[in-house]
């Protein structure tokens, strides 16, 4: 009875000196997410210099260009490759050169796109991470109910569907109508042109205009999180803090919310965090598919070409963006449950 | 009463137990019966519909015309029956879902037990790619690969093959660590059997279960891949699938027609066709592990 108390009191005299096991925990994530960051960015340069066919071709498709230009193009995409590579250590992002298509430096293609996406699945992320917590909440605590039953299995069937075609779906619906449907929303876009989005005339529009991603996302978005957050209810409902909650004879509104939640929460914090780092790159075919000018259909609009720079600095970008994720994810849940930092 | 009979569920020598309570599990039966109907229907595509169906300039149907009885399902801008169409995009669909899963799961599993069996360096080496692999995100990797290796049949199946492998890999070595502590491969190594005869023999019959129960998983979310990758236009051109038909239709003005059957004919076989594998997926999971899930 007394022997596992016994080794966790021993445990701290073990460890090192110093470092205080959070702060050493801290540094290692810290340490694993920038080896992974090294990776990302040394796979991105050789994935696209084995791009088969004539580079000059390809970078000067459908331009005018002197011979000038072209000797200087042809010193860069020439040079050896450790060259090449040590450029492109020294600046990942606009170290393969101006985007081909857009004729302008990488990021300032991509800056003026970046808070569109994040609006689109940054609000999708929030509503389904409370809607699903909710569902999964009243799922898994009456694990079997009818309601139990509908919701899995509507899950399930979420799961199973394209999210573009989801989309294209409620485009046809409800922007131009089915039947007896009129079409209510508007087919594409972010903003009918000439209103001025500072104006609350603006915003309303903007919000009108979101309103059909929004919903396509939150519904593709929702399946997860209610699924996770139904999972790990079920997992602590069995717990014998709980029986012994029940005991006590608290309601059973008492049990669930001050006992079993917060503890199953805790899955669901960290999946909500990670997935933010998919929220950049996320949305590739439901903006194309909506033709909203964020940076997935900017992700399209580089594939046709392909403009090599673009796209390069657009896939380090989401992976960066994986990597902070998981990163604070991980702090997150050692922070919360302070188990996982010995 | 010498002895105490103890009977418990052994996976390996409960095969044909298992066989027969997966037959009596309705959803899987459900999902195996649709998969039936769509395997018949990749099969018997040629014969239904000869090739010259599928051609632009012999088509005879009005362009977008809505279903009526000379076609089922409608048709598309020029004038082809979407049922047609939509027949043989399945061969294509199947075809790349099942060979990318063969793909995955080789080499998940591969990696996943030698990354799990090897101590050393080689182990943590494998580990740690397998960690990298798993943090960039599936669809632009999927994206930039197409892009780099042109689009055709086989490079769309290696694609998701290439991509996907990483989620099993973490799931084969976990299980692989939990089976090297078991004491017959201590008394395997005593004897002095080498590593791959460890890993072959000993662990890999292990592992199969959790492997096998996976790709029906895996299959269908390449087969989700696919039709994703394939409505970016990164598919064969030559070809047709799920997700060409959708591509083709989204480009041809489907939804400002308001065209419901053409895009809805083959997102609805995708859906079946997914929902199926992830029914099986989840009876198999449940045979393995009665406690985690609902549908026994």
């Amino acid at each position: 009875m007394s022997s596992p108390l016994a080794a966790e009191v021993a445990l701290p005299s073990q460890r090192g000196p110093r470092l205080s096991p959070g702060l050493a925990y801290a540094l290692r994530q810290i340490a694993t997410s920038l080896g992974t960051l090294a990776f990302v960015i040394v796979f991105n340069f050789f994935l696209f210099r084995v791009l088969p066919g004539d580079p000059i071709a390809l970078y000067t498709r459908g331009r005018a260009i002197d011979a000038e230009q072209l000797r200087e193009l042809r010193a860069q995409l020439y040079a050896p490759l450790w060259r090449q590579f040590l450029d492109y250590v020294v600046n990942p992002i606009s170290g393969s050169g101006p985007s081909i298509r857009f004729q302008a430096p990488v990021w300032e293609v991509i800056a003026p796109r970046l808070p569109v996406t994040l609006l689109l699945v940054g609000t999708a992320t929030i509503l389904a991470a409370v809607i699903g917590v909710r569902l999964g909440i009243r799922a898994g605590w009456t694990r079997g109910s009818p309601f139990d039953k509908a919701t899995t299995s509507t899950t399930l069937v979420l799961y199973s569907m394209p999210e573009f075609w989801f989309g294209m779906i409620v485009l046809i619906v409800f922007a131009v109508g089915v039947g007896p449907i009129p079409g209510l929303f508007p087919t594409g876009g972010i903003v009918t042109p000439g209103v001025d989005v500072s104006s609350p005339e603006g915003w309303l529009n903007v919000a009108w205009h979101l309103t059909l991603p929004v919903f396509t996302l939150t519904v593709v978005y929702l399946a997860q999180y209610t699924l996770i957050m139904r999972s790990s209810i079920i997992e602590e409902r069995g717990q014998e803090y709980v029986h012994t909650a029940r005991a006590k004879g608290l309601a059973d509104r008492m049990v669930r919310n001050k006992h079993a939640v917060p503890n199953a929460l805790l899955p669901t914090v960290t999946l909500v965090f990670l997935s933010l780092g998919f929220v950049v790159g996320g949305a590739i075919t439901i903006e194309y598919v909506y033709s909203i000018n964020g940076i997935g259909s900017l992700t399209v609009d580089a594939l046709q070409g392909p403009d090599v720079p673009l796209l390069e600095a657009l896939f380090l970008l989401f992976s960066t963006a994986v990597i902070l994720a998981n990163l604070i994810a991980n702090l997150l849940y050692a922070y919360l449950d302070p188990r996982v930092r010995a | 009463m010498t002895t105490l009979e103890f009977k418990a569920p052994s996976p390996a020598g409960g095969f044909r137990d298992g066989m027969r309570r997966l037959v009596r599990s309705r959803t899987a039966l459900a999902g195996a019966l649709v998969l039936v109907g769509f395997l018949v229907m990749a099969l018997t595509a040629p014969l239904l519909f000869p090739e010259s169906t599928l051609s632009v300039t012999r088509a005879d149907g009005p362009p977008f015309s809505p279903p009526s009885l000379a076609y089922p399902l409608g048709t598309d801008e020029d004038g082809r029956s979407v049922l047609a169409l939509v027949a043989w995009g399945a061969r294509v669909s199947l075809l790349v879902g099942l060979g990318a899963t063969a793909i995955s799961m080789s080499l998940g599993t591969a990696i996943g037990i030698a990354s799990g069996h090897y101590r050393g360096w080689i182990g943590a080496a494998l580990d740690r790619v397998t960690d990298w692999f798993l943090v960039i995100p599936f669809l632009p990797l999927a994206i930039v690969l197409a892009t780099v290796l042109g689009p055709s049949i086989w490079t769309i199946t290696a694609v998701i093959g290439l991509t996907a492998w990483p989620g099993t890999a973490r799931l084969v070595r976990a299980h692989t660590l939990s089976v090297s502590a078991r004491p017959y491969l201590e008394r395997s190594r005593a004897l002095g059997a080498r590593n791959a005869h460890q890993m072959i023999h000993h662990i890999l019959p292990n592992v199969m279960p959790l492997v096998l129960a996976n790709t029906t998983l895996a299959i269908s979310i390449a087969i989700l891949s696919e039709t994703t990758l394939s409505f970016l236009g990164l598919g064969d051109p030559g070809s047709i699938s799920w997700g060409s038909i959708l591509d083709q239709g989204f480009q041809a003005g489907a939804i400002s027609e308001g065209a419901w059957w053409y895009l809805g004919a083959p997102g609805i076989c995708v859906v079946l066709v997914v929902l199926a594998f992830n029914l099986i997926g989840r009876s198999i999971e449940a045979l393995l592990d009665p406690s985690t899930s609902d549908n026994p």
